[in-house]
């Protein structure tokens, strides 16, 4: 009973800590995602709050939250209402099955250092990160408006296409690892990193996740110079800053799902594992954040073909010569 | 190979991005940094004076016939001696956009733009400038120009009773 | 304890299917209908097959039900004589029924925070989903794999626009 209690408590401290680590690792992600663009377009990012404008995010925060929350007329008030809480939950939730570290003892028993490990852990991410587009969706359906309309539309669109390349890339991934246990996809690549492993799949995910989570160069569901803003038109103070804070979430969710299935997890030399977890999440989040910075933003339909004529066959053919290769290695 | 163009046109503005990372940005952080603005830089508006220290402005109404946002108005005097000049002159540069075209309009070259920029205010009513705001000590860009040296000399005399001059048209008269 | 669950999951799958039909609002319908694949989802897992309450949500709440969302939206189906931001009482039901599924995962994430299933005798791993799936059953596989095949050549063939007719 005692052990149980302790391992309760446990639970309980990675919970908070994961907690507080990414909600203030999405608010400064903010900043230096707009400090970096700035740096890329020649000028400086916000500057002025602070030192090096480190206050900034809290600005934000109160400038969000002191502004009107606004819910037009004729809206289905509460899905509008629920829908932002629904980005940001499914986007927090993604965390339980990340891993982190490798187990450690404490107390005398060994401690995972990740809040849930399924053994289906895999899947756990996909569902959520399919379940993410219903925020997005039902705030703009519920919105009542053509541009939320149009937004939620594409969104679902590039959802439902773009997924199923993401899942094709994922299963070479589980075919080298042999299980859906994140914490042991992150075992398997301490000798080689899956990027080595399988490049094509890891392009593939690179670039289809960027669709799925509505990062700039797929950013059609709030392009702001077509739709004004896509799905969040209508939403204003500190439910927009939920979408907002949901996004940046998921960028998070997004680096921290390539490190574990890609870039090997928490394996490094000389620094601590964390450490080197931290430092491969940051980094996939400065390439999605360079890429929103170097490329242009196409067309809906281009988008749509892209996915359906090109990643999707790439990806079946990429199974198949991965599962080739496997059978050929083991016999 | 326009598979090798795609490629190339992807990977391109990366390098390009990561380049100007590391440059130094061209912002100008304006409260510490001010540029100086060129001196033909249309903000401020004053009114002059001529060489002598009189007033250039002869109240004529051109630059307030100009002003496309209607912000320039005047009202007209004269002297003892016959020489205009305006009584109260009130710019509202609440209204102003800095356009010019009462500089142009202005046939005395009274009133003029100022490279001075930083007017802003946070009460409204301040940026109604009347004529002790805008009157100026100085000339302004042509420091030789006195309107009374090319027209007008000698309004010392009654209207029509100069030399080479005739007399006021009386519009209440029905003879050419 | 499982069983207890079972039969209140089970309610709250019977009730949503059923709140689904009623609505009068399509998008409302598929929310319920959502509701209804998770409760199905954890019913699953309950009964020792993790593998398939994930293919239950990815499948059916991530994909299908988008799909119908999609649908809704681009037909433009929503009623026009909308009320003026629906009552409380309307998203009552939606809101217990939520309660309660989420109630039952922090039972079930608290009974058994490693979540592995350990002490089910019949847990269904993915590998003896895998095999039942393309050896035991490979043919009925094949066979309904084929069905929908065919069906989405039907339908492209329905929805092809032919040429000098215009659309169908």
């Amino acid at each position: 009973m005692n052990t149980a209690i302790i391992t309760v408590i446990l639970t309980l401290c990675k919970l908070a800590l994961i907690f507080g680590v990414v909600l203030s690792m999405a608010a400064y992600l903010v900043l230096a995602e707009r400090k970096l663009l700035g740096r890329m377009q020649l000028r400086y990012g916000p500057n002025r709050i602070g030192p090096g404008g480190m206050i900034q995010p809290l600005c934000d925060v109160i400038k969000l939250i002191t502004k009107e929350d606004f819910i037009p007329e004729r809206a289905d008030k509460w899905l509008f209402l629920f829908a932002p809480g629904l980005t940001a939950l499914t986007a927090l939730l993604s965390f339980a099955v990340v891993p982190f570290a490798p187990p450690v003892t404490l107390f005398g028993q060994e401690l995972p250092m990740v809040v849930c490990d399924l053994n289906i852990g895999l899947l756990y991410l996909l569902g959520l990160s399919s379940l993410g587009v219903y925020g997005v969706v039902l705030g703009g359906w519920a919105s009542n408006s053509k541009y939320s309309l149009l937004g939620a539309m594409r969104s679902l669109g590039q959802l439902l296409s773009y997924e199923l390349a993401m899942g094709l890339a994922l299963i070479p991934v589980v075919l080298s690892a042999k299980s859906f246990s994140i914490t042991e996809i992150v075992m398997s690549q301490a000798t080689l990193p899956n990027l080595v492993k399988h490049p094509l799949a890891f392009l593939i995910f690179m670039i289809s996740v960027a669709a799925e989570s509505k990062r700039t160069p797929f950013d059609m569901p709030e392009a702001e110079n077509e739709i004004v803003g896509g799905f969040h038109t209508e939403y204003s103070g500190m439910r927009f800053g939920l979408f907002f804070v949901g996004e940046y979430i998921n960028l998070i969710v997004i680096g921290a799902m390539v490190t574990v299935l890609f870039l090997g997890g928490w394996h490094g030399p000389l620094l601590p594992p964390v450490a080197w977890f931290l430092i491969k999440v940051l980094f996939v989040a400065f390439v999605f954040i360079w890429a929103r910075g170097s490329m242009p933003r196409p067309r809906y339909d281009q988008l749509m073909r892209f996915g359906w004529t090109v990643m999707i066959p790439i990806g079946v053919i990429n199974i198949l010569l991965t599962a080739a290769v496997l059978l050929a290695i083991n016999s | 190979m326009t598979l090798w163009r795609d490629i190339k046109g992807t990977l391109q503005p990366f390098w390009i991005t990561l380049g100007y990372l590391f440059q130094k940005p061209v912002t100008i952080q304006y409260p510490e940094v001010k540029r100086t603005p060129p001196p033909r830089y249309r903000a401020r508006i004053v009114l002059t004076r001529d060489p002598d220290g009189g007033e250039r402005c002869v109240a004529c109404h051109l630059c307030s016939g100009a002003c496309p946002v209607d912000c320039i108005s005047m009202q007209a005097a004269e002297d003892a001696d016959g020489r205009r000049y305006a009584a109260w002159f009130r710019i509202n540069f609440s209204r102003c956009i800095f356009c010019g075209l009462c500089a142009e309009a202005c046939p005395t070259l009274a009133i003029q733009m100022t490279p001075d920029y930083e007017i802003c205010n946070r009460d409204i009513l301040n940026l109604v400038y009347e004529k002790e705001d805008l009157l100026i000590d100085g000339c302004g860009k042509d420091t030789q120009y006195n309107f009374y040296e090319h027209a007008g000399i000698g309004v010392a005399n009654e209207r029509g009773r100069n030399q080479d001059e005739y007399g006021p048209v009386d519009p209440k008269s029905l003879l050419p | 304890m499982a069983s207890i669950m079972f039969y209140l999951l089970s309610l709250i799958l019977l009730t949503a299917t059923l709140l689904c039909i009623f609505q009068r609002n399509p998008v409302h319908a598929v929310l319920y209908l959502v509701l209804g694949f998770f409760s199905l989802a954890i019913m699953f897992y309950l009964l020792g097959a993790p593998l398939v309450a994930a293919w239950e949500v990815i499948v059916y709440a991530g994909a299908i039900m988008v799909l119908f969302l999609f649908i809704i939206m681009m037909l433009g189906l929503a009623p026009q004589d909308r009320p003026e931001g629906p009552g409380w009482q309307r998203w009552l039901p939606f809101v217990i029924l939520m309660a309660a599924v989420l109630a039952c995962t922090l039972v079930i994430i608290a009974l058994d925070p490693a979540a592995t299933a350990q002490g089910e005798p019949y847990s269904l791993g993915p590998q003896d989903f895998g095999e039942a799936l393309f050896g035991k059953y490979a043919l009925a596989v094949q066979v309904v794999s084929f069905q929908l095949l065919f069906a989405a050549v039907g339908a492209y063939n329905l929805g092809r626009i032919q040429r000098g007719k215009g659309k169908p």
